[in-house]
């Protein structure tokens, strides 16, 4: 499917995914696994982006779903299976779970759907925390192998990188090609104005179901690989705050955009550990310091100001000029 | 008269002590044009919804093309093949007119999951652009819905009500708060959608002149009863339309 890309847009993203693979040569450690980390929590905002910035469906419960395909995978991994067989395992759990947390949101919608997908995260995050038996509680569960492929090991930081990579890579595709399909536009219809899209045919409930669905399924297959990305895991990652985070990512790049999510992550993930990890003068320190309340303040300015985001802000500068 | 495309049966409506509607009995024969008309809160918002199933009827009985329609879903009214526009408007404010009418026309076309199979505008495009062209919204066909004019707005909602090709559609005062010539351009459109594909609708609106020269029938309403129905030449000579409606 060309996705209604022109030539000229296929080798820009050819030269972008060709960028991505080099930038990490130049890199230490800590970079590498930033960098990858963006990559994984990426897949997890196209998610985010497919149910809230699609489909209007608002969840603050995206973290669990991210923490319930980790700990899946991780576990059935431990457990003696292939990382590949736990990878469609941990999204098709995902996808269940995301089908019931959907069901809510049949009947509730905006402030009261956000309390029912909060609710679902605290309640996931309970149980990551206290049935030890299967999660090991807040010991988490250690020593999580990176997986190998065609006999070779991506234990190494470059190669589990490139398999991030191109994890982002399919995952953005598919949700190109999702949103190039009649589903996508019946997923804006969607959030537009429900009553006027089942008056049209729409089934509202089946693509609100499909929308929470789609999400728990990327966020799930991210989650698979954050797990051997970073060899251990335990409920702090999966808390409620980092749903909110995830949030605030999707706010701040665009919501319903397509690359909304590569920027919102970037500013979410890679400016703070960029922050953290440069010293200098002052100025520095400040923006070091203020770095949250300064995060803080985007959102909520990029709500009221620019609900498109960072790209709907590029967009608009750009039509002024 | 033939079968009657929808055949609406002592229909009432209460609100506790409220009746919205009362006893309303009407049909509508195919390739017809319906006018309903009446005062403010007279019940004929909340017979359609009653007809589309966005309000449960507290009796009576609808029919469609002879099978029950009473009490169902708006989603199964609408794939019963019955259009509606909205008293206010109602369209997909951030895509384009032509995926507005796309949009409103796609679930009819498969199944869901063959939908994510179909391509981009799952082989309506044409059907799109013939009706983009029928309503002149050619120069806006790729602005967002939601950009455009109150006016401009208004027509795709009417367009993307007939985008599925329905055999019944439901307008709620379609030419209010549009200028004059547009009310002309909007009357003479329903009448070339009556006459050319046979479409059959029941329109409410007060606009007087735009509903007595479109319909062929005219039903009155008022306090929620069915006042006086028939030909409009009819209808405005009706005494009690004119002392309860027309104010003459």
């Amino acid at each position: 499917m060309s996705l209604g890309l022109t030539r000229a847009q296929w080798l820009a993203v050819l030269a972008v995914l060709v960028a991505l693979a080099l930038l990490p040569l130049g890199l230490k450690r800590f970079g590498i696994y930033m960098l990858s980390l963006w990559c994984v929590f990426v897949v997890a905002g196209h998610g985010l982006n497919l149910t809230m910035g699609y489909a209007g469906q608002i969840s603050l419960g995206h973290a669990a779903f991210f923490g319930i395909g980790a700990y899946a995978s991780a576990l059935l991994v431990q457990a003696g299976w292939s990382f590949w067989l736990a990878l469609p395992a941990a999204g098709a759990i995902c996808v269940a779970a995301g089908l019931v947390v959907g069901f809510p949101a049949l009947r509730v919608q905006h402030h009261y759907l956000a309390f029912a997908t909060l609710g679902f995260n605290v309640l996931a995050w309970l149980f990551f925390r206290n049935e030890e038996w299967l999660t090991g509680g807040n010991f988490g569960v250690r020593n999580i192998t990176r997986p190998a492929l065609f006999g070779r090991s991506l234990d190494g930081d470059l190669a589990f990188f490139y398999a991030c990579l191109a994890l982002m890579a399919a995952a953005s595709y598919a949700t190109a090609w999702l949103l190039a399909t009649p589903w996508g536009r019946a997923f804006a219809a969607l959030r537009d104005n429900p009553i006027r899209a089942e008056s049209l045919g729409i089934d509202i409930r089946a693509y609100t179901l499909a929308a929470f669905a789609l999400g728990a399924l990327y966020a799930g297959v991210a989650g698979a690989f954050f797990a051997p990305l970073v060899g251990y895991i335990d409920p702090s990652p999966f808390h409620l705050t980092h749903s909110l985070a995830f949030m605030m990512a999707i706010i701040v790049g665009g919501a319903g955009r397509f690359f909304g999510p590569f920027l919102g992550i970037a500013v979410l993930i890679l400016l703070p550990e960029w922050l953290r990890g440069i010293s200098g003068g002052a100025l520095t320190r400040i923006a070091q310091e203020w770095y949250l309340v300064g995060f803080g303040v985007l959102v909520m300015a990029m709500v009221v100001w620019c609900p498109g985001g960072l790209l709907g802000l590029a967009g608009r500068l750009r039509r002024r000029a | 008269m033939t079968q009657p495309l929808l055949a609406v049966d002592r229909l009432s409506k209460s609100y506790g002590a409220i009746r919205a509607v009362h006893d309303v009995s009407f049909a509508v024969a195919p390739g017809e044009i319906v006018g309903v008309i009446g005062p403010n809160g007279s019940g004929k918002t909340t017979l359609f919804n009653c007809i589309l199933g966005q309000t449960v009827p507290s009796a009576g009985a609808v029919r469609f093309r002879g099978t029950p329609l009473t009490g169902a879903a708006p989603l199964a009214v609408s794939r019963r093949g019955i259009g509606r526009t909205f008293q206010s408007l109602q369209v997909f404010g951030s895509l384009t007119v032509r995926d507005n009418l796309i949009a409103a026309a796609q679930e009819f076309q498969g199944s869901m999951a063959a939908r994510l199979l179909a391509p981009s505008d799952a082989g309506l495009g044409a059907r799109a652009d013939a009706m983009i062209e029928r309503f002149r919204l050619g120069r806006v066909a790729r602005h967002p819905a939601g950009s455009l004019s109150y006016g401009q707005q208004k027509l795709v909602d009417i367009a993307m009500a007939f985008m599925p090709d329905p055999a019944l559609v439901l307008l709620d005062e379609p030419a209010a708060g549009i200028n004059p010539s547009l009310v002309e351009e909007l009357r003479a459109l329903l009448e070339g959608l009556n006459r050319e594909r046979g479409a059959t609708f029941v329109v409410i609106e007060h606009n007087m002149d735009f509903v007595m020269r479109l319909a062929q029938r005219v039903l009155v309403l008022a306090e929620g009863r069915l006042l006086a129905e028939g030909a409009p030449e009819t209808v405005r000579a009706h005494p009690e339309v004119m002392e309860a409606y027309l104010g003459a």
